[in-house]
C-alpha cells in the first residue's frame, strides 16, 4: 500500500543549512549532508532543500550541494528556491536531485512547466504554490518569497499547473506557515480534489495530530514541515507511529 | 568486477553510481558495445519519457545490442518498462521486446493519483534478487505506466490492483521502483543483483 510521506525541508543558503536547527548530537547543524543524512536515518521519506543564496555564485554552491547530498543519500529530494532555467533544472538534475521545484518563474512564464515536462519528464518536476487568505478573494496565490499577489486563484493555478505537467504540487499555506495552528485544510483538500497528481502540504504543522487531520481531512499525499523537526519538538519516528495509529499507511 | 552502465541519455543515472559507490563498486557509464557486452553486470536504469529513450537507443545501435547481453542486467524504472513490448507511453511506442508485457498507464482516479509517487511495499517476492526482504519492505516509486502482472513477475506492488513491481527473464532483471532511492532495502536489491 501506498504511504503518507513525511518530509522535513531545509533551507540552506551559501552551501549550508540556516534557521537554527538544534540537535543534540549533531556536531555540525550547519552541514546540510550530516542533517538530511540523520533525518533519512530517523526516517524521513523525502527531503527538500529550499535554497535561499542571493549572491552570483547560487548555481555553483546549489550544484556542489545536492552532488554532496545525493553522494551520501539514499532517500529521495527535492531542491527549489529560486530555479528559473532549463538549463538550471538541468545542472540539478544531472547532479543527483530528483526532483526540482519551480516556484516565480513558473508564474512568471507557466509554458516553463511544459518545457520541463517534456524535456525532463513530469516525475522530478515540482510545482510550488505560495498561498495566503483573504477574506474579499479567497485564496491567493503569492511570488518572490511571499511578497507579491499574483492575483491568481490558487486551486485555479494548481490545476492550470497540473495540466501543463508538473508532477506535484508542493502547496504552502503563507496564514498558517509559523503558526503551528496545524495545516491549511480547506485549501489543501480543494487543491487535492481539484488536481491527479500529489500534493505536498505545508506550513503550519505543530503537532502529531495536524498531520493526521492532513492526511484525513484534506487527502494531501506527504506533509512537509521544518521547525519543529529541526528542534526536535516532534521526531519523525514517533510521528509516524502516531499516524499508524490513526490508521495512516506510513513506512516504518 | 566491471560493470557498465548504459548511457543512453536516460536522465538521472548520477544517484545510481552513487549507490554503487556506497558500496564500495566503481562503475563506467558507456554506450560502447564492446565495454558493454565484456561486463560482468549491466545496469539499465532510465527516467523521462519512453519514446524519447528508444530513439536514443536507435541510434547508438543499444536496440540491437541489449538483447543478446548474456551477463546479469538490471533495468530501473523506465529502464525496466523499456524492457517491454509496447507502451501507451508517446502516442504508443515499439520497446525492445526482452520481456512479453505491454506498458500501460494508470487510470487517474481522486484517491490514486498518477503518477504513483512514494513508498509502497512488495509482495509475492520471489528469487535471489529478493533474498533477506519481506512483504514488510518498503521502496521509492515515481511512475505513471506500468507492466501488468504476468508470468515474468516477480515483485507486485498494489496501486490499488497489483502490478510488476519487479520482472524477470533468464538474465534480464528489472525493478520499476528506484533501488538507488530506497534506503537500506534498496541497497540490498542492488547488493543482491551484484552476487548474481
Amino acid at each position: 500500500m501506498l504511504t503518507k510521506r513525511i518530509i522535513p525541508c531545509l533551507d540552506v543558503k551559501d552551501g549550508r543549512t540556516v534557521k537554527g536547527v538544534r540537535f543534540e548530537g549533531l556536531r555540525d547543524a550547519g552541514d546540510p549532508v550530516a542533517l538530511a543524512a540523520r533525518y533519512a536515518r530517523e526516517g524521513a521519506d523525502e527531503l527538500v532543500f529550499l535554497d535561499i543564496t542571493a549572491t552570483n555564485q547560487k548555481r555553483a554552491t546549489l550544484v556542489a550541494l545536492v552532488r554532496d547530498v545525493a553522494r551520501e543519500l539514499d532517500i529521495p529530494f527535492t531542491v527549489g528556491g529560486g530555479i528559473g532555467t532549463v538549463s538550471d533544472v538541468e545542472a540539478l538534475l544531472m547532479n543527483g536531485a530528483d526532483k526540482v521545484s519551480i516556484n516565480s518563474a513558473a508564474l512568471a512564464r507557466p509554458e516553463l512547466i511544459d518545457e520541463l515536462a517534456a524535456r525532463f519528464g513530469s516525475q522530478c518536476i515540482v510545482v510550488a504554490a505560495d498561498a495566503r487568505y483573504h477574506d474579499a478573494d479567497g485564496w491567493q496565490i503569492y511570488t518572490r518569497a511571499g511578497t507579491h499577489n499574483t492575483g491568481r486563484d490558487a486551486v485555479q493555478w494548481c490545476r492550470e499547473a497540473a495540466e501543463r505537467g508538473a508532477g506535484e504540487i508542493l502547496l504552502t499555506s503563507m496564514s498558517n506557515d509559523g503558526t503551528k495552528d496545524g495545516f491549511a485544510l480547506d485549501i489543501t483538500g480543494a487543491v487535492s480534489r481539484a488536481v491527479s497528481v500529489p500534493v505536498v502540504a505545508s506550513g503550519g504543522a505543530g503537532s502529531k495530530q495536524d498531520f493526521t487531520n492532513v492526511f484525513q481531512q484534506a487527502h494531501a499525499d506527504a506533509g512537509l514541515a521544518a521547525s519543529i523537526f529541526h528542534f526536535g519538538e516532534i521526531g519523525i519516528r514517533e510521528l509516524k507511529e502516531h499516524l499508524r495509529q490513526d490508521g495512516i499507511a506510513v513506512r516504518l | 568486477m566491471k560493470i557498465a552502465i548504459i548511457d543512453y541519455k536516460g536522465g538521472n543515472v548520477q544517484s545510481v553510481l552513487f549507490a554503487l559507490e556506497r558500496l564500495g563498486v566503481q562503475a563506467t557509464l558507456t554506450a560502447d558495445h564492446d565495454v558493454i557486452r565484456r561486463a560482468d553486470k549491466v545496469l539499465f536504469p532510465g527516467e523521462g519519457e519512453a519514446a524519447s529513450a528508444m530513439r536514443e537507443l536507435r541510434a547508438q545501435g543499444l536496440h540491437e545490442l541489449l538483447p543478446t547481453l548474456t551477463q546479469p542486467f538490471l533495468g530501473i524504472c523506465l529502464g525496466m518498462q523499456l524492457l517491454g513490448r509496447h507502451t501507451q507511453e508517446g502516442g504508443g511506442t515499439e520497446l525492445l521486446g526482452i520481456l512479453p508485457f505491454d506498458v500501460v498507464r494508470f487510470p487517474a482516479t481522486p484517491e490514486y493519483k498518477v503518477p504513483h509517487m512514494g513508498w509502497n511495499n512488495l509482495q509475492a517476492l520471489r528469487g535471489p534478487l529478493f533474498e533477506g526482504l519481506s512483504a514488510e519492505d518498503y521502496v521509492y516509486f515515481v511512475h505513471s505506466y506500468y507492466a501488468p502482472v504476468g508470468e515474468y513477475t516477480i515483485a507486485e506492488a498494489a496501486y490499488p490492483a497489483p502490478f510488476s513491481a519487479a520482472v524477470q527473464h533468464e538474465n534480464f532483471y528489472a525493478v520499476q521502483f528506484h533501488t538507488e532511492k530506497s534506503g537500506p532495502v534498496g541497497t540490498r536489491i542492488l547488493e543482491n543483483f551484484l552476487k548474481l
